[in-house]
């Protein structure tokens, strides 16, 4: 049975570390290099565009760190963190998925509500609170 | 195996758990350590994501106190990023000397990497202390509260990734690249790896677009 699956997974490599080792540990010297050259790059870009002032907009310049930075964490998430959908039988994809849907609901809808509570609560001058009462 | 002598008993009364683990683990004994491993890591990135909110929320309440623009140095944040950058790669060697089963490689690019930590949690702490000697402490305002309370959770992470590694030196030094070894390595380097991903988040939102603001 256990050979059978060390087959079914396809790995010649390390008798005792078939399956998981595959999925999550490793990775060829070609793939880290690869992952390695391509998040320079997307460090470097957003680093020389605030600290240049490059694109002479701060939204613009704002939108393409934010893009950059996402593109940077998926290259991690693929080329270091081997995330794939094969990986504990696509669990560890599953997992990944969900948690990145709750950390952006989170994220984005503590910032939403709050911006509308904030608007709301700065309408008030001091005097007006004062009135209402 | 049992599972399977029992499998005519079980088919009249099915239980799911028993033919997931048949498809997936039986091969590799404690096989359910990687994927627990990576759900504690996903709820770390819940952790994470409400620190981030806290600050998003709070990065503008100064309280009459600096501004972003005043007090972060980004040539300090670029070197910084830069050793963390690094140190993933000479993280990601120590597992490529693992899978070739080198022993000294493996200790050599570990070592490497808790040095190339240990610059970025110094790095840090030489800049908190900077902050603080300027006045701009966590006590100051809420943007200074949020702002430490996350750059300094994903620091604390840090150190304890580096004493982790600590660990993994003395448990190699005694007893080599056996398979529990080799498990404990492929999770810390899951574990070194997010923290790289989760500062990705740090010196886009904080710093760039603190600076930005």
């Amino acid at each position: 049975m256990s050979a059978l699956h060390g087959n079914h997974h396809g790995e010649a490599h390390s008798p005792d570390l078939h399956g998981h080792g595959d999925t999550h540990g490793h990775g060829s010297r070609k793939g880290y290099l690869i992952g390695f050259a391509l998040s320079v790059v997307l460090t470097a870009i957003p680093f020389w565009l605030v600290m240049t002032g490059a694109l002479h907009n701060t939204q613009a310049t704002a939108l393409a760190v934010i893009a950059l930075a996402m593109v940077q964490i998926l290259v991690h998430t693929v080329s270091f963190l081997h995330v794939n959908t094969r990986g504990e039988g696509g669990w560890t994809l599953l997992a990944y998925m969900f948690t990145a849907v709750l950390v952006l609901i989170v994220i984005a809808g503590s910032l939403w509500i709050m911006y509308h509570l904030n608007n709301n609560m700065m309408a008030m001058t001091a005097g007006e609170m004062s009135n209402g009462m | 195996m049992a599972t399977y002598a029992m499998n005519g008993e079980a088919a009249a009364n099915p239980t799911f758990y028993l033919a997931e683990e048949e498809s997936h683990d039986h091969a590799h004994s404690g096989g359910g350590t990687m994927i627990g491993f990576w759900i504690y890591l996903m709820s770390d990135a819940l952790i994470f994501a409400s620190l981030f909110a806290t600050y998003g929320v709070l990065s503008t309440s100064y309280a009459g106190g600096p501004s972003p623009r005043h007090i972060f140095e980004l040539p300090l944040v670029a070197v910084n990023t830069a050793i963390l950058l690094v140190s993933s790669i000479t993280y990601g060697f120590a597992m490529l000397a693992m899978e070739e089963n080198k022993l000294g490689g493996v200790r050599l690019w570990l070592a490497i990497t808790a040095l190339l930590g240990m610059g970025f949690v110094g790095v840090e702490l030489f800049e908190f202390s900077n902050l603080i000697a300027e006045g701009a402490t966590p006590m100051r305002s809420g943007f200074l509260s949020a702002f430490f309370t996350l750059v300094a959770t994903h620091g604390l992470h840090v150190t304890v990734g580096i004493i982790w590694i600590g660990v993994m030196l003395v448990q190699l030094s005694q007893r080599g690249l056996h398979f529990e070894n080799k498990k404990r390595l492929m999770c810390l380097s899951m574990f070194w790896h997010f923290l790289d991903v989760v500062w990705i988040g740090v010196f886009t939102f904080v710093y760039l677009l603190g600076v930005l603001r």
